[in-house]
Formats: C-alpha cells, sequence, structure tokens
C-alpha cells in the first residue's frame, strides 16, 4: 500500500475551503426548499383553488426532472434569454426548486395525520383557524414530518455533489481538478468521502435527536 | 315527578333537519332546554344521538329548522361559531385531548389564546377544577401518561375551564374500562348537583336515571318519547322504547 500522506495534509485547505461552500450552498437550499414545501403543503391540505393546480404541476416538475438538468437550465439556459445568475445562486434555486416538492410531500404526510379528532375538539373550545393551525396542527404534523424532512436534509446535502457541474468549487469539483492535475486519484477520493462524513454525521445525529425529542404525536391522546 | 322548570329556556331545537347525502339522519327534533336542567338523550346505536349534540355546536350542520342558543339563532348566516363554542363546552368518547401538550396546556389553552383571560386567574380555576376531579398532581403530565378515566376527567376540565353555560357529553364513557367509568360519570354528577345544564349522550342506564331531569328518547332519527326517568324507565309509553329497555335487563 502506497499512500501519500503530504498531498494528503497539503491538500487540506483546499477541502476545507469547499466543504464550507458544500454548506453554505446546502444550508440555503435547505432552508428554501423548507419554506417553499410549507407553504405548498398547505396549499394541498386547504385544497386552495388555483394555487392547489400550480403547486401540483411544479410537483411533478420538480420530482421528474434531474437536478443536473435544473441546473443546466438555470445556468446556461436562463443567460442565453437575458437571465444571468451566478453559479451560487442557480445552485440554490436548483436546490430549493428540487428539496421544495419533496418537503412538500413531507410536510402534507404530517398534515393529513393530523385526526379530525383533534380539530374538532380544538373548534369546541372556539379555536379560530390561524390559532387551530398554530396550537394542534402545526405541532403534531410537524412531529410526524420530521423523519422524512430530515431524510430530505441529507438528500439535498449529498446531491450538492453535482454543483460543480456549473463550475462551482464545491468538495466534488476540486476531487475532480486534483484528480486531474496530480493523479492522486485515492487520496482525493479518500478526503472527498471523508469530508462528506464529516459533514453529514452531525446532521444524522441532531436529526436523531430531534426526533426522539418531538415524537409525542404518536402516543395517543 | 314532573320536569322541573329550573330556568329560562337556554336552547330550543324547532323541526332540526339533519341529512346526510339525502340519507335523513334526525327530522323534525323539536326540544327545549332550560338552564339548570340534564337532559339525557337514549338510544340505539345510530339513532341520530351524536349527531344530534353535534349540531348543537356547529360541528355538523343541518339542513332545516332553527337552533336558538340564549335567544341567538344558530342558524343565522352570520353565526359567529368561534363566540358560541366558547359557550358550550363539549366532551368526546375519546377525549381528544392535544396529545402534544401537557394536562395544564391542554387546559389553558381556551382560556388563554381564545378567551385571552388573565394567567393567574385561569390557573387558580384550573386548580381548583383540577382538585375536583382529583387529578391536580397530575397537570405536568402528558396525556399518553394518563389512564382512559384520567384523560376523559382532563377533558371534562379543559371544557369546563371555559366557562361554558351548558356541556355537551357524546358517549364519553364508551370507550372506558368498566372500573372508569365510575370515576368519570361521578364528575357529571357533582355538575349536576350545582346546577350545571346538560345534554349527555350515554348507554349508561343507571347513571342516566341518576342524573337526568328528563330522558330524550330518539329513535330513526325522530325524538320518541320524552319522559322523566321515572315515567321513563318504569313505565314506558312506546313499544320501541320497551324494547330498547329490554335489552339492558337480564333476568
Amino acid at each position: 500500500m502506497n499512500i501519500n500522506w503530504g498531498f494528503i495534509v497539503s491538500s487540506l485547505p483546499l477541502y476545507e475551503k469547499a466543504a464550507w461552500l458544500t454548506l453554505k450552498l446546502a444550508l440555503w437550499g435547505i432552508s428554501a426548499s423548507l419554506i417553499i414545501g410549507l407553504v405548498c403543503s398547505v396549499v394541498l391540505y386547504y385544497r386552495i383553488k388555483v394555487l392547489e393546480r400550480l403547486v401540483r404541476a411544479y410537483i411533478e416538475l420538480s420530482r421528474n426532472t434531474p437536478l443536473l438538468i435544473q441546473l443546466f437550465f438555470l445556468y446556461y439556459g436562463f443567460t442565453k434569454i437575458g437571465i444571468t445568475m451566478s453559479e451560487n445562486t442557480c445552485a440554490i434555486i436548483g436546490l430549493a426548486f428540487l428539496g421544495g416538492s419533496y418537503m412538500a410531500e413531507a410536510f402534507r404526510g404530517g398534515l393529513e395525520s393530523v385526526s379530525k379528532a383533534q380539530i374538532e375538539s380544538g373548534l369546541s373550545i372556539g379555536l379560530s383557524n390561524m390559532q387551530m393551525i398554530r396550537y394542534v396542527i402545526l405541532p403534531q404534523a410537524f412531529s410526524v414530518s420530521i423523519p422524512p424532512l430530515g431524510a430530505n436534509c441529507i438528500f439535498l446535502l449529498k446531491e450538492t455533489s453535482i454543483v460543480g457541474a456549473i463550475a462551482i468549487p464545491d468538495l466534488m469539483q476540486v476531487t475532480q481538478d486534483l484528480i486531474g492535475i496530480y493523479y492522486q486519484t485515492f487520496e482525493a477520493l479518500f478526503m472527498l468521502v471523508v469530508a462528506y462524513m464529516i459533514l453529514l454525521l452531525p446532521v444524522s445525529v441532531a436529526l436523531t435527536w430531534l426526533e426522539r425529542k418531538v415524537r409525542y404525536a404518536e402516543f395517543g391522546n | 315527578m314532573t320536569i322541573k322548570e329550573k330556568g329560562q329556556v337556554l336552547l330550543e331545537i324547532a323541526g332540526l333537519k339533519k341529512e346526510y347525502d339525502g340519507a335523513v339522519v334526525l327530522d323534525n327534533i323539536n326540544l327545549s332546554i332550560h338552564r339548570g336542567e340534564v337532559v339525557v338523550v337514549l338510544g340505539a346505536s345510530g339513532c341520530g344521538k351524536s349527531t344530534l349534540l353535534r349540531c348543537l355546536n356547529g360541528l355538523e350542520n343541518i339542513q332545516g329548522g332553527e337552533i336558538k342558543f340564549s335567544g341567538k339563532s344558530l342558524t343565522d348566516k352570520n353565526i359567529k361559531w368561534q363566540e358560541i363554542r366558547q359557550r358550550i363546552g363539549m366532551v368526546f368518547q375519546n377525549y381528544d385531548l392535544f396529545p402534544h401538550m401537557t394536562v395544564m396546556d391542554n387546559i389553558l389553552l381556551g382560556p388563554l389564546k381564545v378567551q385571552k383571560r388573565d394567567k393567574k386567574e385561569v390557573l387558580e380555576e384550573a386548580k381548583v377544577l383540577l382538585e375536583r376531579v382529583g387529578l391536580f398532581e397530575r397537570r405536568d403530565s402528558f396525556p399518553r401518561q394518563l389512564s382512559g378515566g384520567q384523560k376523559q376527567r382532563i377533558a371534562i376540565v379543559r371544557a369546563l375551564c371555559m366557562k361554558p353555560e351548558i356541556m355537551l357529553f357524546d358517549e364519553v364513557t364508551a370507550a372506558l374500562d368498566p372500573e372508569m367509568v365510575r370515576e368519570v360519570l361521578d364528575v357529571i354528577l357533582g355538575l349536576a348537583k350545582q346546577g350545571m345544564t346538560m345534554v349527555i349522550v350515554t348507554h349508561e342506564m343507571g347513571f342516566a336515571k341518576a342524573v337526568a331531569d328528563r330522558i330524550v328518547f330518539i329513535d330513526a332519527g325522530k325524538i320518541c318519547e320524552a319522559a322523566t326517568p321515572d315515567e321513563f324507565f318504569q313505565n314506558p309509553k312506546t313499544e320501541r322504547a320497551r324494547q330498547f329497555l329490554n335489552i339492558f335487563n337480564f333476568k
């Protein structure tokens, strides 16, 4: 076995920088997709006219096209019709566009799990619609939605690995560059795997903790 | 014994009609409930007695007739159900406490968020009510940590803390183990003694006899018989009521 440890140490700063960039893109993308998902799920749950159709169309479009193609469209396509965005903006919009539909489905599952009896119980003490959403529906829906939401967060973080396709120096792109220049294929890929593990492990642990903390809704009433 | 004339009419139901997809569930229901009166609604499963109760606080819309609460028509298009429901307490068969809130938060939600009352005052009231049902020590428990009977007593306290003018009980002991039925019924009996106006749907005949000022027997969506408990249980006038009561007699 012949591992070039010197190469690994010397390229650490490059990986660190790339990891921060990956994390930043993922955080923005995930936050935006959570907001989009929540809005879409509420539209679906309350069957708000017209908007409901729009949301369904969006979800189909988003789930049935690959992120790579969404990114190409945003970055290379839109610039031809006069809409030019920075590569980072494109990556965040792309992640949000993809993630939004997944988050919407996760939230919707939670909303639909809140029983009619719970809502009637809230009605009978005079809660308004907004109070019902805030105090009864959302907390229970959230608790049911946490596992799929968490899975989506991890999925989106992993999906950032293709933003290199629009020239963003993320972890994957840096690895490919290093392989191209120095031909240290094993070392570069090894660092890549470790870097993703370092990013994702804390997220997984945090989500498991959160899941346990908010799992009250499944224990009957 | 005659029907107690306790106070003025609080709830007046006239010609109420309820349909589900064309099937008539309640037909021409006429019933006046006076302040301080306890009306027990009896009838076989599916006769419409729970539906009647649900119509009274707007959980079901009605297709005909009128319901007046404290002189106000509940069939008015501009009716603000949120306000009416604060004055009509309801307790359900399956307790339906909010599982993500402690006992105390369950009780405080309505008074604090809906009625916007002073927290200190409501806490004091909640304490008195919880002590009365013997569950003050459980105020920080979650519903999942309580037995069915305890949950139901909490659900009653939650409704009472809104200071309702009338309480509706929808088969509140039907989901309970037999040994827990008593603790819940005792709470309701206590309320009757204090003069709370109540409409109670139940299958507990002994309890109905003890608590009711008036028995209303519903069959196939219609009021078949309305009488004092003594009259109804000892000398039912209709054949249908006699059949119904026979189910509960074992010899």
